[in-house]
This record gives structure tokens, C-alpha cells and sequence, in this order.
């Protein structure tokens, strides 16, 4: 299998990258981690005339805080989240998810960035990302702009991000400190898509819901945020009859496909269950004035 | 197309060579530098068997274009034994406990299992396995590989290895 002939540029900066990918508008590709990207090419599901390689431009590695948010660079590894002690003891959402992605070969290669900025709609960060309400840092000639990633998926490999622009980080407020969190994820075997899955972060005050974020993977065209469900378990102690008519709210949103995976009434259900699992495992993880 | 010049090093080696862009990792270890231990599989990331290290990771060489290796450090199995030629604990792990029936995907558990025992110098049965799973054996059920990697951590911090009870 191999691809279709390229030019490889390997700029040092957003702004060369930038520019190249201006200049070369249709018929560049930025390249992050490649696993999404180079399997394509191998298939000849895309022939990009021209890679512009990300790899080289060091200031989009890393994990900090910045106030109240963390900021991680677009090029930052699933292994490197899984790594990062600084995730680990703020945002563990991310660290649960990224090691249910894929298999750790991929892993030390595929990034943050190019799972978020693909638009496949089986890539696990976009709903991680909306349920933790980030931004998307996206670069282009016209200079930095900034996306909730809430607004950014559009449909099956169709984002807000323009022709030329570059996502360069993510932006996650940091979750209150003692919060729940769980990321279930249904999938056929390691390496695989999601089937469906759910991911959950919670906060509790006196035995009450007192926040609650919900985002679903590949149960549709594009992941989605389940807010009709959050907005039902707020305020509720997440007794069983709540929880039912939160899930059945969920599930009302999907639109899966039927495939491989099985059928789409099957997914969608599938969806219900993995919800329900986290919500269970989320309140389990709840710590502080939360718990009981 | 223009080829690129790319310098890297190969099991220890300064390596200089042209390459088109498109070659992948794999192609270039195979059929330029005559390195065939890593083996193409699947060829769509999934079975492992391309599996090498570069610059401390493990990576499938079939989903990296060699360009992308410019200037990195690898190691394939070809250059895992120690030395002075002798086996490394790991392949003399694979040997006393069967870890091999076909061979095929061999070279991507060994290479795997170098990274995986770098990290972690004393995994547990799970950890193990989870380490490996990106690399596909269709022979040997993984029990006796697991075991192989076992024997190897046990061997390479000098402790006497004992197989958990069945």
C-alpha cells in the first residue's frame, strides 16, 4: 500500500506553517500524528499534493496551566496525556479516555490536535472535549481565533476549521476541584471505534446534582452534547427514574449508523447503557461536600 | 517526485540515504537498509508485526513515512541481542517459554516488550497484556508470550522467575 507522491515541507513556526498552508490552499494537509491521516493515503482516500508536517514546531507541544485553564498543544501525544501528572490530578477525564484509544503504538504517536481537529466522528476527544466545554486554538493568515468545541463540529469530517487555518491547542476550564468523571466506552475489540460511548463529569453539593456535563461519541454524524440529559439530572439525587428519562433524552439525540458495529437502534441503546455506567461511575469518583 | 535526504541512526548506526516522500518507514527498513526482521502484516496499523522503536517509543512502521524519521534513533530487532551476540533476556524469554509459533509477529512482540519493559521494569499479567495490545498473534494465544515477558523482566532485574500459579 502506498500512497499517492507528495511534497513533505517541515516548518518551525505556526506562522510558516501558516503561510504555507494559505499558499497552498486545497492541496495541503497539515500533518499531526499521521494515524488518521496516512492510513487514508495509503487507501488513496485522500492524495494531498502536499504535508505540511507539524512535527517540528515545538510550541505546540506540552500541557500547562494557564489561571484557571489548561492549555495542551495540538501536537501533545495520547501518550504524553496519559503521562502528564499535572492531567492526572485535575482533569483525569482525559487520561481515562486516552488510553481507551486506539493501542499504545498509536498512541505514542497520535496527538490531541489531530483527534480533535479530524472530524471523524469516531475520534473520542471531540465529545470528551465538549463535555469538559474547551476551545479549540486555531491559527490562520488572518491571524488567531478561538472555537468552542461545542460549535466546532459541523458534520462526518466537516468542521468550523477553514482551508489553510491550523488548530494549535485546546482550552479546558479546569473542572471543580473533587468532581466525578467516566469515560465508558463500548467497543468490539483494542484498536477499535467506539460503538458508543459516553462521557460524564459531575459535581454533587448535599446529595444533589449541582452540575453536570455530558458529551456522546459515534452516535451520529458528529459527537454530541446531551444537554436536554444534563438539564434533567441537575438537582436530582441521580435516583434510578431520573437517570432513566435523562438516558432516554440521550438516546433521543443520536442518529448512529447502522454498520459493522452493529445496528443503529442497537447503538443507540448501546449509548443509554454506556451513559448510565458513567453517570454510576462519575458519582462513585465524586469527592468533598459531593459525597456522602 | 524530489526525493529528501534524511540522516538517522539505524541499531547504532549513522545512516544517510535518499528516500521519496511517500516511503513509508517500513518500506525504507525493508528494502533500502535490507533490515526485514520488522515484518509487514496487516499494513493497516493494526497487527504490530512492523513494530519498532524510535526515539524511545514504540511505533508501527507501516503508519510513519520514513521522511518523518529524519534525524531520529532507531532500534528494530535487529539490533536487540546484547553486544556480544548473545540473546537479549527477551529473546531468550521468547525461547524458554515458547513465545513463538509461526514467528511472524516475533519481531513486533520482542521489539514491543523492549519499550514495554523500559517503562516498566516489573509488570503485572495485565499490564503485560495491555502493553501488547497493539501487536496480534494468531498462533499462540498469548499465553506463552506473556510468559516470555515475564521471564525477561524476572531475568533483567536479576530476580529467580517463578510462573503464577495456573
Amino acid at each position: 500500500m502506498i500512497p499517492a507522491a507528495f511534497t513533505y515541507h517541515r516548518p518551525k513556526s505556526i506562522q510558516e506553517a501558516v503561510a504555507l498552508l494559505a499558499k497552498l490552499g486545497d492541496n495541503g494537509r497539515a500533518l499531526a500524528g499521521g494515524h488518521s491521516l496516512i492510513p487514508m493515503m495509503k487507501l488513496r482516500l485522500a492524495a494531498p499534493g502536499n504535508l505540511v508536517d507539524l512535527a517540528g514546531i515545538g510550541e505546540l507541544k506540552g500541557v500547562r496551566a494557564d489561571g484557571n485553564d489548561i492549555v495542551i498543544g495540538a501536537m501533545t501525544t495520547q501518550h504524553e496525556l496519559i503521562e502528564s501528572n499535572l492531567l492526572a490530578d485535575k482533569i483525569p477525564l482525559l487520561r481515562e479516555t486516552s488510553l481507551q484509544i486506539a493501542d499504545p503504538q498509536v498512541r505514542y504517536l497520535g496527538t490531541l490536535g489531530g483527534n480533535v481537529a479530524n472530524g471523524d466522528p469516531g475520534n473520542d476527544m471531540p465529545a470528551v472535549m465538549m463535555c469538559l466545554g474547551a476551545s479549540y486554538n486555531v491559527t490562520g493568515k488572518n491571524g488567531e481565533r478561538r472555537i468552542a468545541a461545542r460549535d466546532f463540529y459541523q458534520g462526518a469530517y466537516l468542521t468550523a476549521l477553514e482551508t489553510g487555518e491550523v488548530l494549535t491547542g485546546v482550552r479546558i476550564p479546569t473542572p471543580a476541584a473533587g468532581h466525578g468523571w467516566a469515560y465508558e466506552k463500548l467497543k468490539r475489540k483494542v484498536g477499535d471505534y467506539a460503538t458508543a460511548a459516553a462521557a460524564v463529569i459531575l459535581t454533587m453539593k448535599g446529595g444533589k446534582v449541582e452540575s453536570c456535563s455530558i458529551g456522546l461519541t459515534n452516535v451520529a454524524d458528529t459527537p454530541l452534547w446531551a444537554q436536554e440529559a444534563e438539564r434533567i439530572l441537575t438537582g436530582s439525587t441521580l435516583d434510578a427514574a431520573t437517570i432513566k428519562r435523562a438516558v432516554a433524552a440521550a438516546e433521543a439525540i443520536t442518529s448512529p449508523a447502522s454498520d459493522a458495529r452493529g445496528p443503529g437502534q442497537y447503538r443507540t441503546k448501546m449509548a443509554g447503557v454506556m451513559l448510565t455506567r458513567a453517570l454510576d461511575r462519575a458519582k462513585s469518583r465524586v469527592r468533598g461536600q459531593g459525597s456522602e | 517526485m524530489a526525493k529528501s535526504q534524511i540522516e538517522l541512526k539505524v541499531n547504532g548506526k549513522n545512516v544517510e540515504a535518499l528516500v521519496e516522500p511517500r516511503t513509508l518507514l517500513i518500506h525504507f527498513l525493508r528494502d533500502q537498509l535490507n533490515l526485514t526482521g520488522p515484518h509487514i502484516g496487516c499494513e493497516t496499523s493494526h497487527c504490530g508485526a512492523c513494530t519498532v522503536d524510535l526515539d524511545g517509543k514504540s511505533v508501527k512502521s507501516c503508519t510513519i513515512f520514513a521522511v518523518q524519521a529524519n534525524g531520529a534513533d532507531i532500534r528494530t530487532i535487529e539490533g536487540i541481542a546484547n553486544a556480544d551476540g548473545t540473546l537479549h533476556a527477551i529473546q531468550e524469554g521468547f525461547r524458554e517459554m515458547h513465545g513463538l509459533q509461526c514467528g511472524f509477529c516475533t519481531p513486533g512482540m520482542i521489539t514491543r516488550a523492549y519499550r514495554l519493559l523500559q517503562e516498566n521494569k516489573n509488570p503485572s499479567e495485565e499490564e503485560i497484556r495491555f502493553g501488547i495490545s497493539g501487536n496480534l498473534c494468531r498462533c499462540t494465544g498469548y499465553q506463552n508470550i506473556v510468559r516470555a515477558i515475564q521471564f525477561a523482566a524476572a531475568k533483567l532485574n536479576g530476580a529467580p522467575f517463578q510462573e503464577a500459579a495456573e
